[in-house]
């Protein structure tokens, strides 16, 4: 079972629908022993860093997610829930992230349209089981803050927006996706299968 | 770089598709869920669904029609249509929608972009400018309800404001070019382009897949919209996709 983090930020429902039609089962959740005995976790999200955070901390959601990370099972980030995986966001103030990777979330800043929106082409920076045989392609990409790694080796694949902007990031068992790979197509549906996978190989 | 989107627009009232439509290889052609799945496999890059419902009971029926839709397809949805409260924006985004396109309302009430922009992020609120040229003035003014009532206000203005409350996107129907087929409206779509900083999706006049690449390339937009052609099957997103291809334009 995945469990898909309901801290009260964004649309849940495509995520789980998205896991459940690759067979895998689902669940929107905010209970903590759920959270915990799950085989893979999705920490979703849309909106802004603060609150969310807020929200995770409110609920007692950031230690249940840290004591599952620390259990080695295997956790996604989507858009800004990749986002919340950094030490922290500059997003409306300077807030603190989960810290499970070091780096800051910036804003997009130049002669260029913002927020980053639309289909942009992954680009594979080193090799990752999440994306091990697949083609390279366009995902679908909606933010206006970005990720900036301090660790080259957590970067898993990048995109080309007037920057290398970060797509995919991971380290052992935690990863993220700033793109949605729910509403990427065929591109974003392999690469949630090859997450499920991961759980299930545990 | 950022691939140019191509967007099929799907009319729907009470549950159902209304703009005639005719597929084959669909069991149901007026359900809006078989038609956006259909698109989605054709290679559109996302859906919008215009609730043209005058009922509670059809608005009602459309979140139904969102969450059905959101669990098929694997691509950005865009909701509008008689959406004038953040709590109307919260029913749709949490049944599934991705983003939430407002028109009337937010002239009427300004206001409400930045209310739903603060409360679900700017990337969820699109605004969408209905416009027509006005000689009188020499650019083009604002229209709602479907283009019946005109405004008073200009539009590159009001496109400026919509960005500065917190749209993320707009979306921007030429009422001079809709229902012509003889193309999107290159001067307007290039003026609102350039006098904001947020993606610009062109509406109103697609008649060919050369239309598409005329508005990337001379109207500057970053996301091209269609009704009928598509409908009708006059061109498919995948033939305006290898169209856009052989002329150099980045497509997915």
């Amino acid at each position: 079972m995945i469990a898909i983090v309901d801290y009260g930020m964004g649309n849940l429902h495509s995520v789980s629908k998205a896991v459940e039609r690759l067979g895998c089962e689902a669940a929107v959740t905010s209970d903590k022993d759920r959270i915990l005995s799950a085989d893979g976790v999705i920490l979703p999200g849309v909106g802004a860093f603060g609150d969310a955070m807020a929200n995770l901390r409110g609920t007692g959601l950031e230690e249940t997610v840290k004591t599952y990370v620390a259990s080695g099972k295997p956790l996604l980030g989507i858009c800004l829930g990749m986002q919340l995986l950094f030490t922290e966001s500059e997003e409306h103030g300077r807030h603190e992230g989960l810290d499970l990777l070091p780096g800051r979330v910036v804003r997009f800043q130049g002669d260029y349209k913002v927020p980053h929106m639309g289909w942009n082409e992954l680009e594979f920076k080193q090799p990752s089981p999440l994306f091990e045989g697949l083609e390279q392609g366009h995902v679908y990409f909606v933010h206006s803050y970005h990720a900036l790694p301090d660790r080259k080796e957590d970067l898993l694949a990048t995109a080309d927006y007037y920057q290398q902007v970060t797509a995919i990031v991971g380290r052992g068992s935690v990863f993220g996706m700033q793109f949605h790979p729910e509403k990427s197509g065929e591109l974003g549906m392999a690469l949630l299968r090859r997450f499920v996978e991961l759980t299930e190989s545990r | 770089m950022l691939a140019k989107r191509i967007i099929p627009c799907l009319d729907v009232k009470d549950g159902r598709v209304v703009k005639g439509v005719n597929f084959e290889n669909l069991r149901d052609a007026g359900d809006p869920v078989e038609l956006a799945s259909l698109y989605d496999r054709e290679g559109a890059d996302e859906l919008v669904f215009l609730d043209i419902s005058a009922s509670v009971e059809g608005r009602t029926t459309m979140i139904d029609v969102v969450r059905r839709t959101a669990g098929e397809i694997t691509i950005p949805l865009t909701v509008g249509g008689g959406i004038s409260a953040v709590e109307d924006m919260k029913r749709l985004l949490r049944a599934g929608a991705d983003k939430i396109g407002i028109n009337t309302a937010a002239i009427r009430n300004p206001q409400l972009i930045n209310d739903g922009a603060r409360t679900f992020g700017a990337q969820c609120i699109v605004v969408a400018i209905d416009a027509k040229f006005n000689a009188e003035w020499g650019e083009w003014e604002v229209f709602t309800h479907g283009g019946r009532n005109s405004t008073g206000i200009r539009a590159l203005a009001w496109a400026q404001e919509a960005e500065r409350r917190g749209a993320g996107e707009l979306l921007l129907t030429s009422m001079d070019a809709d229902g012509t087929k003889d193309g999107f409206d290159l001067a307007l779509t290039r003026a609102v382009s350039s006098a904001v900083g947020v993606p610009v999706i062109a509406s109103g006049g697609a008649g060919s897949a050369g239309h598409f690449a005329e508005v990337f390339a001379e109207g500057h937009a970053d996301a091209a919209l269609a009704a009928s052609i598509f409908h009708y099957k006059e061109v498919t997103v995948h033939e305006v996709k290898d169209t856009l291809r052989s002329k150099g334009v980045n497509v997915r």
